[in-house]
């Protein structure tokens, strides 16, 4: 079934012009993006060993946080996440590897490759499907039926961002399937062991060795680096909620998305995330997912190869009419958060029709 | 160990440095400190044979980092290199010195083979270039106590080795007979020349024979055998060489526990099509090629491999392929490089293939 703007044809030569650019992008790949990933984590381990070094000097306490955080920011977003994805498996470098990179946040890297590269990056904004869309805690989309209990949805948003690496270690799992009976306690056996051993690691590193390691300034060092966990689970909270979240994204129906063709998954990608606009010290910090979209298209490409495609991207949606979402942080922060405040009341009855965010994808409930 | 090493080594630093590991963070300070892992900077490469036409041999001097832990004679190395400065290769290869201690110095020698992308890449490299090792493995050695009377037969590069061995006997000062028989194309091919010549003009109970069998010198059969080393069969003896070899060897002795063996094993190339038999080693299952991706074959096969978007997206379902040829479904990519990690997926294999699942 094609509920698409676009005609069973259109939809082929949309996703063959997409996978041209894949395997072009594939076959320069080389020296220049290892040395690239190479520095940043050359950047990263500085910032990391200066922040823990500056707790040293009580008054260069702030300068300590900024570091640390900065480091944290840095290994989840340009380093953790896109090697995870596999973006470098390539180079054949172990340090460098999907199969062996771990991460410095709570959740195991197993288990977030399972919940993030094979459902959430496969079934990408299809309701039912994609357990990204509200984390299973919040109201995201109209087409989530609405329950009381999402009055609460600013409330639960703004404790996901301040423990947002816990939530990412918890969200794998499946509370909501448990609670809906979909899922035993027993089934989570093996994963609760190893969140337990991950969370286990990082504590005793940054709430234990760390701090003792200063001495007399214990305290001081503890809360530094908590305050470097808060901003970096404040900072990729927030980028991540604009990826999918602004007004005007899309999401899917898992009718829809049956025997779906190759072209039609291209469109899915592009229309269910969102770009955000900004420096090129905005697009590093983010790990480059404010190019969500190139990202969601070639999510095993390096992503510093996503702005130099960004343009050829934007040009061929023109061609095919459809809609490229970006917008600058602040704008489509404020587009997520007026999301979630309106997801948290039920449905207004006489409005659901015209204020449909999936008009742009050729209304599903008409066709 | 150095009480520097037992300190990068401990669990205390370990804990600091997770999710990481130490070596993560050492490589950027100095790339000869390592707490766990081994890698090695070139200190000399040395062309022992450079026949015009011919593919040129050269011993590369190795000085690891003292996370090496030592070498018995025979055992080989992984050694991996970056190619073009962003793609590590790695490949197997026979360490050439005598035995060696952890942190010592050692040697590999190599044929350059055309179609050898790392060994290319070594006799080519430059003085101070680092590599990336593996401990040293490898079941194809000398015991503690060697036998009074022992016999190396060689081939080709299989010299190796068994150089290894013959070098660390003069240094153990074996008093025993050791015979020494290799075969080469010509003496222009003949690694080590100097030295073997060295060796048969001192004595010292080492009778040392260079075939050229190509030449007109006699092939390896049991009556040659039996006229150099009577009652060969009860002779420990250590082989290594091109597969033929080592059939003709194999032969001879029968099933005599005297022999030891180690092969060279010819990469297997493409044979362009869906033909040939895919193998998954850990399951000892065997079918033939339908031309299917390997996924679907290994799950025809009745195999459960993991996967996960089975659209080359996610790496759930990355397998090591042991050998063959393998095209990328999406891209129309082949590739042949012996234990390399593919997307099962996405990968079709072009005639004889084996992945570890």
């Amino acid at each position: 079934m094609n509920s698409t703007t676009l005609t069973d044809d259109q939809l082929d030569e949309f996703g063959k012009e997409m996978d041209a650019i894949r395997q072009r992008v594939m076959s320069e790949l080389g020296e220049e993006d290892a040395t690239y990933i190479r520095n940043v984590v050359k950047a990263q381990r500085a910032f990391e060993v200066a922040g823990r070094a500056l707790f040293y000097l009580p008054p260069a306490w702030p300068l300590a946080v900024a570091s640390l955080s900065i480091s944290k920011i840095l290994d989840n977003m340009e380093i953790g996440h896109n090697v995870m994805h596999g973006q470098y498996d390539w180079m054949g470098d172990p340090g460098l590897n999907s199969r062996m990179y771990e991460w410095d946040t709570m959740a195991p890297s197993e288990n977030w490759k399972y919940g993030h590269n094979y459902i959430h990056h496969t079934y990408t904004n299809i309701l039912g499907k994609d357990r990204d869309i509200g984390y299973g805690i919040l109201r995201m989309d109209e087409d989530q039926e609405w329950h009381p209990y999402y009055l609460g949805n600013p409330v639960y948003a703004f404790l996901l961002m301040v423990f947002f690496e816990w939530g990412v270690a918890l969200h794998d799992l499946e509370v909501e399937n448990m609670v809906k009976g979909k899922r035993t306690w027993e089934e989570n056996k093996a994963l609760r062991a190893g969140i337990l051993r991950k969370i286990k690691r990082q504590t005793l590193k940054d709430y234990v060795l760390f701090p003792a390691l200063t001495g007399p300034l214990f305290p001081l060092t503890l809360a530094g680096n908590a305050t470097a966990n808060l901003v970096r689970n404040i900072w990729t909270f927030n980028i991540i909620f604009c990826g999918h979240f602004p007004a005007g994204v899309a999401t899917f129906s898992e009718e829809e998305c049956e025997n779906e063709s190759r072209g039609h998954w291209y469109y899915r990608q592009l229309l269910g995330s969102a770009n955000i606009s900004g420096s090129k010290l905005m697009h590093l910090l983010s790990g480059n997912l404010s190019h969500q979209i190139e990202h969601h298209l070639f999510p095993d490409l390096p992503a510093r190869r996503y702005p130099q495609i960004a343009e050829e991207v934007r040009e061929i949606c023109q061609r095919y009419g459809l809609q490229y979402n970006t917008g600058p942080l602040h704008k489509q922060l404020g587009s997520v958060a007026k999301k979630i405040f309106k997801m948290a009341l039920p449905p207004k009855k006489a409005d659901t029709a015209s204020t449909q965010t999936k008009v742009s994808v050729g209304d599903p409930v008409a066709a | 160990m150095s009480i520097v090493q037992n300190l990068l080594a401990s669990r205390a630093l370990e804990a600091l440095a997770s999710p990481h590991g130490v070596d993560r963070y050492l490589e950027l300070v100095n790339p000869m400190w390592a707490a766990r892992e081994v890698r090695a900077r070139i200190v000399d490469v040395h062309r022992e044979v450079d026949v015009a036409g011919h593919p040129p041999v050269a011993t590369i001097t190795l000085q690891p980092t003292s996370t090496w832990q030592g070498h018995r004679a025979g055992q080989h190395v992984q050694l991996g290199v970056e190619i073009d400065g962003a793609r590590r290769t790695t490949r197997v290869f026979t360490v050439s010195s005598p035995d060696s201690r952890q942190g010592d110095r050692f040697t590999v020698t190599m044929r350059a083979n055309p179609d050898g992308l790392v060994s290319r890449h070594l006799v080519e490299a430059e003085v101070g270039t680092m590599v990336h090792l593996s401990q040293a493995q490898g079941e194809f050695t000398l015991p503690d106590q060697v036998p009074d009377h022992v016999l190396f037969i060689s081939g080709g590069s299989g010299i190796t080795p068994v150089m290894s061995m013959l070098r660390s006997l003069q240094r153990r000062t074996h008093r025993g007979r050791v015979t020494f028989v290799h075969y080469a194309q010509s003496p222009e091919h003949q690694i080590f020349a100097d030295e073997l010549a060295e060796i048969a003009r001192s004595g010292y109970g080492i009778d040392v024979h260079l075939l050229h069998p190509e030449l007109g010198d006699p092939a390896l059969s049991p009556p040659w055998l039996e006229r150099l080393v009577p009652g060969y069969r009860d002779v420990p003896t250590w082989a290594c060489g091109p597969a033929p070899l080592i059939d003709a060897v194999q032969k001879a002795y029968a099933d005599s526990d005297a022999l030891q063996v180690e092969y060279f094993k010819a990469p297997v190339v493409s044979t362009g099509a869906a033909e040939g038999d895919v193998t998954f080693t850990r399951a000892g299952s065997t079918a033939a090629n339908t031309g299917a991706t390997l996924l679907e074959q290994a799950e025809a096969a009745g195999l459960k491999p993991e996967f996960g978007c089975r659209m080359g997206i996610c790496f759930s379902c990355t397998a090591t392929k042991k050998e063959g040829t393998v095209t990328n479904v999406l891209t129309g990519e082949t590739s042949s490089l012996p234990d390399e990690d593919i997307r099962i997926c996405v990968s079709s294999p072009q005639g004889d293939c084996a992945v570890d699942l």
